[in-house]
């Protein structure tokens, strides 16, 4: 059985973000396989939802294409279940509160384990409000990822000692997209994390080139990117497999310091 | 405090980035809320400058045009910058002034927060950045003039629909990126914990004099308050201290838009369900999976798909009733108001004007009922003129 820590048993970990449903869920399905077999260890999945809060421009306009072009929860779940017929990485949902909680959170916990699904991330629930979601996660055998950031301070010993799957580390202030500079100590985010749990920890937020992608692997054991992706997305639509299948490839050899 | 939950709702739904920010705001108005020094401040500006008490008007014509019970006009629209929102932004801004910011941030939807905040930041020398839905600064350019004059930024929000949520949702982006000099002034009491708590507890001043007035004035407590709910934060205002009081009735009234039967609406009550939506868990208009509606009002001060988690409570409870208001009827009860009374309110507070004409009529003479007048209606002026397809540049 697939596991959420199954990405992190090889070495260095690349995670690629994909918003389902942009341009439409034929393309995410061979988005999704294509980088896959160029060295994704693990691929976050992105439900749409029409506000989300804690993305920047890129992934706002990809939700507002997916919701457009008719992209639903059960849409999704159905996506799922056909990759899985070869896709074989654990695979999360990254989603927000209300599309779980609005479809019933037992209901959607009970069909991401029978379509294969690991976990999920929620960037609108933090530790305070986990345990509206983390009992059902853990009957259903998720991983609802524990998120930190480089103002949790005196919050991520707490935060990392309750995390399963993996923690994420958010690494700059803000809203997800591209940036061209990371100041943030992500070594010390991580050094708290490792003090308090045996944990991998993968970084996101603002990661788009291979020299970040090696820089921030020296830190961590996985990296995360989802904007530059959504970007090439964006710009090539239907015609994006075999440049997001090269990227992934280019960000897998530099993370694991090969590129 | 714990997490600020109201029966299932409330909560603190926001990302990590933002956690400590939320525990500092609530220590600091831990500390500030029973300090003398604070609260001497707070009542002098709110007196001295905002021009409190506001007056407790009987409406002699409008009682006798409707022939039921006696209906008092609580005059929030007299109170500098012209509405309600003055009183929590200043308590907001003297707070973020003790945790030592620079900074202010805020939403606006019909732009009187917006302006309120503005005029707070000038007064106290605060930076101010005012987010604003691109269609409300079209509906409302006068208001966005109004801050840009008091030395705030406007920038205007055109992801999602252009409106109020999307000022919210930019507004909370712009706090994550931003955070060790800058405090978000949320408009209403809605978002997460403390700041439903924080906007309720400057905003009872309205029924804290509502109650001392009528007792003055009638020797009694009212029978009804009435007042408009978006967010609620006039609302809660207007109710917070006759909760207690079982006898009097206390009715919210949404903007139900073209119709509760339509698309075009944006009465949470009654035609949302229970979400988890900016913060906090409450009532919000969405479709069958969750995605927020896009919700629609003449009034841009109501046109929010949520509604703050203590009304949720309150409806959960029964304590409260919560009632839509069309357009049309909103309308009607502006012209009303000011035919009657000479008294021009917003279209926001004309909602419970119009409520108020259909449950007064059916009232004893001996009977008293309270509505909250939140803002005065001059901001509305050229959109109800466009209403009755009259053109006049604003």
């Amino acid at each position: 059985m697939t596991r959420t820590a199954d990405a992190f048993a090889e070495g260095k970990a690349f995670i690629p973000f994909i918003t389902c449903g942009d341009p439409d869920l034929e393309t995410t399905a061979r988005l999704v396989r294509a980088m896959a077999d160029s060295g994704a260890d693990l691929i976050e999945l992105g439900i749409p939802f029409s506000d989300p809060t804690a993305e920047g421009p890129v992934i706002q306009q990809a939700n507002e294409r997916a919701l457009k072009a008719g992209t639903t929860t059960d849409k999704v779940f159905d996506l799922v279940r056909d990759l899985r017929r070869d896709v074989t990485i654990p695979m999360v949902f990254m989603t927000y509160a209300n599309v779980v909680f609005s479809y019933g959170k037992e209901r959607f916990c009970e069909r991401c384990r029978e379509v294969g699904i690991q976990g999920m991330i929620l960037p609108d629930v933090p530790y305070e409000e986990k345990d509206e979601f983390d009992p059902v996660c853990k009957e259903n055998g998720l991983d609802l990822i524990s998120l930190i950031a480089p103002t949790s301070e005196d919050r991520i010993g707490r935060i990392a000692r309750d995390a399963s799957g993996f923690v994420y580390c958010v690494s700059s202030l803000g809203v997800t997209g591209v940036r061209s500079e990371i100041t943030t100590d992500i070594g010390a985010m991580v050094r708290l994390v490792k003090q308090a749990k045996d944990i991998p920890c993968a970084i996101g937020f603002g990661i788009s080139t291979p020299d970040q992608a090696r820089q921030m692997a020296q830190h961590a054991d996985g990296v995360i990117v989802g904007s530059a992706i959504m970007k090439l997305i964006a710009k090539h639509g239907r015609d994006a497999e075999p440049l997001a299948a090269e990227y992934v490839k280019q960000m897998k050899d530099a993370v694991r310091g090969q590129g | 405090m714990g997490n600020g939950n109201f029966g299932i709702h409330g909560g603190q739904y926001i990302p990590e980035t933002l956690m400590n920010a939320v525990i500092e705001l609530e220590e600091a108005y831990n500390r500030c809320k029973d300090d003398p020094g604070f609260n001497r401040e707070l009542t002098g500006l709110l007196n001295e400058y905002a021009g409190r008490p506001s007056r407790l008007y009987y409406a002699a014509r409008m009682t006798s045009d409707l022939g039921g019970a006696k209906v008092y006009l609580k005059r929030e629209d007299l109170n500098h910058t012209g509405a309600h929102k003055i009183n929590n932004v200043l308590g907001q801004a003297l707070l973020a002034k003790r945790m030592g910011k620079t900074r202010v941030i805020a939403e606006t939807g019909a732009g009187q927060h917006g302006v309120a905040t503005a005029t707070a930041a000038a007064l106290l020398g605060l930076e101010c950045v005012v987010y604003m839905g691109v269609e409300d600064t079209i509906r409302q350019a006068l208001n966005v003039y109004r801050m840009r004059l008091l030395g705030a930024e406007v920038r205007p929000v055109k992801s999602g629909t252009g409106t109020l949520k999307d000022a919210v949702s930019e507004t909370f982006r712009e706090w994550t990126a931003r955070i060790s000099d800058t405090h978000y002034v949320l408009g209403s009491v809605m978002g997460p914990h403390p700041f439903p708590t924080i906007v309720r507890d400057f905003q009872a001043v309205i029924s804290k004099e509502i109650k001392e007035q009528v007792l003055e004035k009638e020797g009694r407590l009212p029978d009804a308050v009435l007042a408009c709910v978006g967010g609620g934060s006039n609302a809660i205002g207007a109710f917070y201290h006759f909760i207690g009081d079982e006898s009097v009735r206390l009715i919210g009234c949404e903007a139900a838009g073209r119709g509760v039967d339509t698309f075009e609406t944006a009465a949470t009550i009654a035609t949302g369900r229970p979400g988890i939506f900016h913060g906090m868990k409450s009532y919000f208009c969405q479709d069958e999976y969750g995605q927020i509606a896009p919700v629609y009002s003449i009034s841009a001060g109501l046109d929010y798909p949520g509604i703050g988690p203590e009304h949720a409570w309150l409806h959960d409870t029964g304590r409260a009733e919560y009632v839509p208001v069309t357009d049309e009827e909103a309308v009607q009860a502006f012209e009303y108001l000011s035919r009657t009374e000479g008294i021009i309110p917003a279209v926001e507070s004309a909602h419970a004007v119009a409520h108020a004409r259909k449950i007064v009529p059916n009232m004893a003479k001996d009977q008293i009922v309270v509505i909250n007048i939140s803002g005065r209606g001059d901001k509305d002026c050229a959109a109800i003129a466009r209403y009755r397809g009259e053109d006049i540049h604003d």
